[in-house]
């Protein structure tokens, strides 16, 4: 094994002088993290980032009490999106899509969201036939930051994320907001707006700890098989992608004008149940940590799951869960829906409310941080019931930079739901002219929403 | 898989297993009658977080907190162990791989823990501290690859270590740490590559080299890796032979680690990642706090490996134990009084209480029920699937429940709610098979506790399963106990998790075998481990079809190697 810092040197991803200050690398912004009306951010000459984001909740909707009656601006909130009212005008609702299954099984609280994500229905659960579309933003402008994506469970769970390569590379979700915390803001974070910057002998180490690793796996790769070179090349990519992490450890950060490193998180995590007090109290502490990871430009991709496909969210003093009230709670003949489903996805609405305002609560360049970004949300089912994937509900917040136009109600009449996959492609500035497979391929966008 | 492409079914290992005469009495006379059977490709694949556990307490100590959440693996046939053989370092987990592995090494290193690993004490020069450096990678190196670490490694590891020291102030332990970062992550720790190497006692042929096969072994028998004693059996070829592989074995089984081992298998089999999902609505189940997920899955772990190790008692047995371990809000559940309310202890049921076998217990019961109330229908689809190794398909999509909607109904159990299970043909093709046990579960309710009634009416527990009627959970119990698909499960089972892939037909063979030996032996969960240790099929390989496919990474042989040092204590478990 060569000497790491030799070889660390080699490789030419830090050029200075170790334990000095003169570390002169630095990763360029790509074309596609700018917005499209080229406007600079004054103190720096550079220009923002465009960040993405995904916002997930299970067991889909009541579509009398959610679907508003009128479509384009001004559409009204019916009352399970009465929540919306603050943030309506920052939110396109896309409504009367459909997943086209080609065949394939409706695999329960699966088919759909896989469907709307990956492009294509999947054969059996599972089997996912394609990455999820994050990955593919992520793997455009993800670069540049400490985390190339954020994903988040606010039910806890570990296994819970919808963000994927493929079937067994998973990226794993952060499950308590204090320890996400501390994972961002913790120890290795630098304030970008700090006066004076000198870079961290301790990260020099580690960086050319990562290096022996790197000349390990090199080693390695020309002995193994081809299924195992794969592996072993994901195993290179996910050391790089820490190495390039740390190299931006190693320069001044670009300061941040949003961006105030929040103090410790004051309450205490909310109790591991299920009941939606407490995964709404997680939901918050994570969306205001979140909020100043992308102002503090540590990620620019993220994922949030307000809840599984199947969620066992619990109204305390019911019998079940939200999934099994789905099936067994009555329709209330007057009503003409399911109150206690109706009650949950309320509170999901809520939820969702309060992720999207909070990003406009923060300041950044002549707008807020919400109007360069753009954060797609859906959920697997239209009526979880049924299991119906005709209809399931989407949205999209944020203007992604100036690309999109925002606070209008879309009718699908009746399109397969990668159009607007394929639309959240195109504004997030990626070179794609198609999405999907099979009957969920499409080559239009919703052209509504694109300015 | 080094040669998967090339995996030729023809390949008869039966030239590995000619004249194995087993010497032992016990269990180790079943690997003589072996028949032919499809070599397990030889591959790569990455530690499991109780593997990186077990494996890191046992080199580096126990009072090093390991702490490490792995990435989702997909279950695959049933088991996590196969999906695991395909998943992959994700960016992000690399990233919390490497800030656990800065956390473990400067542990390592601290004036706390620093005299149980490192071989010396600050190093009064340059001559002494490399002394001490390459006495230390070399040592920790070999338990984490499992070999020998080459001279390049060690001196590599060692200079890093120096240099690291001068810049951070000179602070010898320090660079120490920040060296051992990089053993941590590399490859050869956190993933499991097999070498293969040229069969000596059958040209053309290759096998698994000595050390590849001591981790084979030790990770179906510790869930970790080999230890120094192992490696050293590996080294001078004891492992090739049958007597060496038998001294092995036997010593391993004899071994506390071997609890590791059955954890790892049965918490995959029990599906125990489902308690992560766990929670009990508090104002219909005040009792079931929110530590009450981990605690019945704690008891659930308990009971069963007590039951399979310690006891070495009759797998069948656990359908029908009145054994289990409780801590005192357990105790609660089963109305019992216990002496020590912080510490989990083994209890005995009433000889006449309903809770009779696992099934009975609070792990199982409220695992698969609703956060609210029972759900006989999870507890038989989990009956079926778990223990019985059997696939009961999704409900279909547009399944209907207007029959469960009748606002005039006065169905007051779950028996009469779930009537149009068994009566409307779309639902009963299913139903019929889980809902008649998940009913003779019905005197327990959604978090376990025993009830006589439900909503004031009497709950009928009564049941068929296979043909044989029962009365009661009890009953239910026996007839599992008796089942030969539960045997069968469990051999199947153990014998994919054993391989990391599902079976292939053609080695029904080689489970047929293990499960008439599983049952001359009284049905021991040891007894099978222990088979399938010394089986030929557990350490067998695709064989090249050519000499073009000879193998290109095989065993380290002796070239390069370094001169191993004295070992020390620390270095040893």
């Amino acid at each position: 094994m060569k000497s790491v810092l030799e070889s660390f040197s080699r490789r030419r991803v830090l050029k200075g002088v170790l334990g000095a200050t003169a570390v002169t690398v630095g990763l360029p912004f790509l074309d596609c993290f700018l917005d499209t009306k080229g406007q600079a951010l004054a103190a720096t000459g550079q220009q923002l980032p465009v960040r993405f984001g995904t916002w997930f909740w299970g067991l889909g909707m009541n579509s009398k009490v959610f679907v508003p009656k009128k479509y384009g601006a001004d559409y009204d909130l019916p009352e399970e999106i009465a929540s919306w009212k603050s943030i309506r005008e920052h939110v396109n609702l896309f409504t009367n899509y459909r997943v086209l299954l080609d065949g394939r099984p409706n695999i329960c609280h699966y088919s759909g969201w896989v469907a709307i994500r990956c492009g294509q229905a999947p054969v059996e659960r599972g089997k996912l036939p394609g990455q999820s579309l994050d990955v593919t933003v992520s793997d455009a402008i993800g670069g540049g930051t400490r985390f190339r994506s954020i994903q988040m469970t606010a039910e806890a769970l570990p296994r819970d994320s919808y963000s994927f390569r493929d079937a067994n590379t998973i990226n794993p979700p952060e499950v308590s907001a204090h320890e996400m915390y501390t994972h961002i803001f913790g120890p290795d974070f630098t304030d970008p707006n700090a006066a004076d910057f000198k870079p961290d002998t301790r990260t020099m180490v580690r960086a050319s700890a990562l290096s022996g690793v790197s000349d390990d796996i090199t080693r390695l790769k020309k002995v193994v098989s081809q299924n195992d070179l794969a592996r072993l090349d994901q195993y290179f990519t996910s050391l790089r992608e820490l190495e390039q992490r740390l190299a931006l450890e190693l320069e001044k950060p670009a300061p941040a004008e949003a961006c105030t490193k929040p103090g410790a998180l004051a309450t205490e995590e909310p109790p591991l149940d299920m009941s939606y007090v407490n995964i709404g109290a997680r939901h918050k502490l994570m969306t205001d940590v979140l909020v100043m990871a992308v102002a503090c430009n540590q990620t620019k991709v993220f994922n949030m799951m307000w809840s599984e496909s199947s969620s066992n969210i619990i109204k305390p003093g019911l019998s079940q869960g939200h999934h099994g009230l789905t099936h067994e709670e009555l329709i209330d003949e007057k009503l003409g829906y399911q109150p206690n489903c109706h009650f949950l996805t309320m509170r999901a609405m809520e939820a969702y409310a309060y992720f999207i305002e909070a990003f406009t609560k923060v300041k950044e360049g002549d707008g807020t941080l919400l109007d360069r970004m753009l954060i797609m949300s859906h959920s697997d089912h239209e009526f979880a019931k049924v299991h119906s994937v005709i209809g399931i509900p989407m949205m999209t917040a944020g203007k992604a930079g100036g690309r999109i136009k925002t606070g209008l109600h879309i009718n699908g009449n009746g399109g397969p739901n990668t159009l607007l996959s394929l639309t959240v492609l195109q504004a997030m500035g990626l070179s794609v002219d198609g999405f999907g497979g099979g009957a969920m391929r499409v080559d239009k966008t919703v052209s509504e929403i694109m300015v | 898989m080094l040669f998967g492409s090339m995996y030729s079914r023809k390949y008869v290992l039966a030239v590995l297993m000619a004249g194995i005469v087993a010497s032992s009495p016990g269990y180790l006379r079943a690997a003589d009658v072996r028949p032919i059977e499809v070599p397990t490709p030889a591959d790569a694949r990455l530690i499991s977080q109780d593997q990186f556990k077990n494996v890191l307490s046992g080199v580096l100590g126990e009072k090093i907190k390991t702490a490490m959440r792995f990435a989702p693996v997909p279950r695959v046939k049933g088991l996590l162990a196969i999906g695991a053989s395909s998943v992959t370092i994700t960016p992000a987990q690399f990233a919390q791989l490497e800030a656990a592995a800065r956390a473990i090494a400067d542990q390592v290193a601290d004036a706390g823990h620093r005299d149980y690993l490192v071989p010396c004490t600050a190093p009064a020069n340059q001559t002494a501290a490399q002394a001490c450096l390459r006495k230390f990678y070399s040592n920790v190196g070999r338990l984490l690859f499992r070999r020998p670490l080459l001279e390049s490694e060690v001196s590599g590891y060692t200079q890093n270590a120096l240099k690291f020291s001068q810049l951070q102030g000179g602070d010898f332990y320090r660079g120490l740490a920040s060296s051992f970062v990089t053993m941590l992550l590399a490859p050869d720790f956190l993933m499991t590559i097999e070498r293969t190497e040229p069969d000596t006692a059958h040209k053309g042929s290759v096998r698994l080299d000595a050390y590849s096969k001591a981790t084979r072994l030790s990770l179906l028998l510790w869930n970790s890796y080999p230890d120094e004693e192992l490696l050293e059996a590996a080294e001078k070829g004891e492992l090739h032979t049958r007597k060496g592989l038998e001294r092995q074995v036997t010593r391993m089984m004899s071994m506390p680690q071997l609890e590791n081992g059955a954890e790892g298998f049965f918490k995959d089999m029990l599906k125990f990642e489902g308690f992560d999902q766990l929670s009990k609505d508090p104002t219909i189940y005040p009792e079931a706090t929110p530590a009450f997920p981990p605690e019945v899955a704690q008891s659930t772990l308990l009971t069963v490996i007590d039951h399979v190790i310690a006891q070495d008692a009759d797998y069948r047995d656990l359908f029908t134990t009145r054994t289990t371990f409780v801590n005192g809000d357990l105790a609660t559940f089963y109305r019992l009084p216990t002496s020590n309310p912080l510490e989990y202890t083994k209890i005995q049921l009433p000889p006449d209480s309903l809770r009779a076998g696992l099934i009975t217990q609070l792990g199982f019961l409220a695992e698969y029920s609703h956060p609210g109330r029972s759900s006989p229908t999870r507890r038989g689809k989990a009956i079926r699937e778990v223990f019985m190794c059997q696939v009961v398909p999704d409900p279909p999509p547009n399944v209907d429940f207007s029959g469960f909607q009748d606002p005039k109904s006065v169905s007051r159990t779950a028996r009469e709610r779930l009537t149009i299970h068994r009566t409307n043909p779309v639902c009963a093709g299913c139903h019929k098979v889980t809902d008649p046990m998940g009913l003779a579960l019905e005197n327990f309710d959604g978090a376990g506790k025993y009830r006589a009634t439900e909503n004031g009416a009497s709950i009928d527990p009564s049941g068929e399963l296979e043909g044989t009627k029962f009365s009661d959970a009890a009953g239910l119990g026996k007839i599992l106990h008796d089942s030969p698909t539960v045997t069968s499960c469990v051999v199947n089972r153990l014998a994919s998790y054993s391989l990391g892939r599902a079976l292939n037909a053609d080695e029904g063979a080689w489970t047929a075998q293990l499960l008439k030996d599983f049952a001359s032996q009284g049905y021991r969960i040891k007894a099978l481990l222990q088979d399938i240790a010394l089986s030929d099929t557990f350490y067998a390989v695709p064989q090249p079809k050519s000499q073009l496919d000879a193998p290109k990474y095989t065993s380290l042989g002796t070239a390069g190697r370094a001169k191993q040092p004295k070992r020390t204590e620390g270095a040893t478990s």
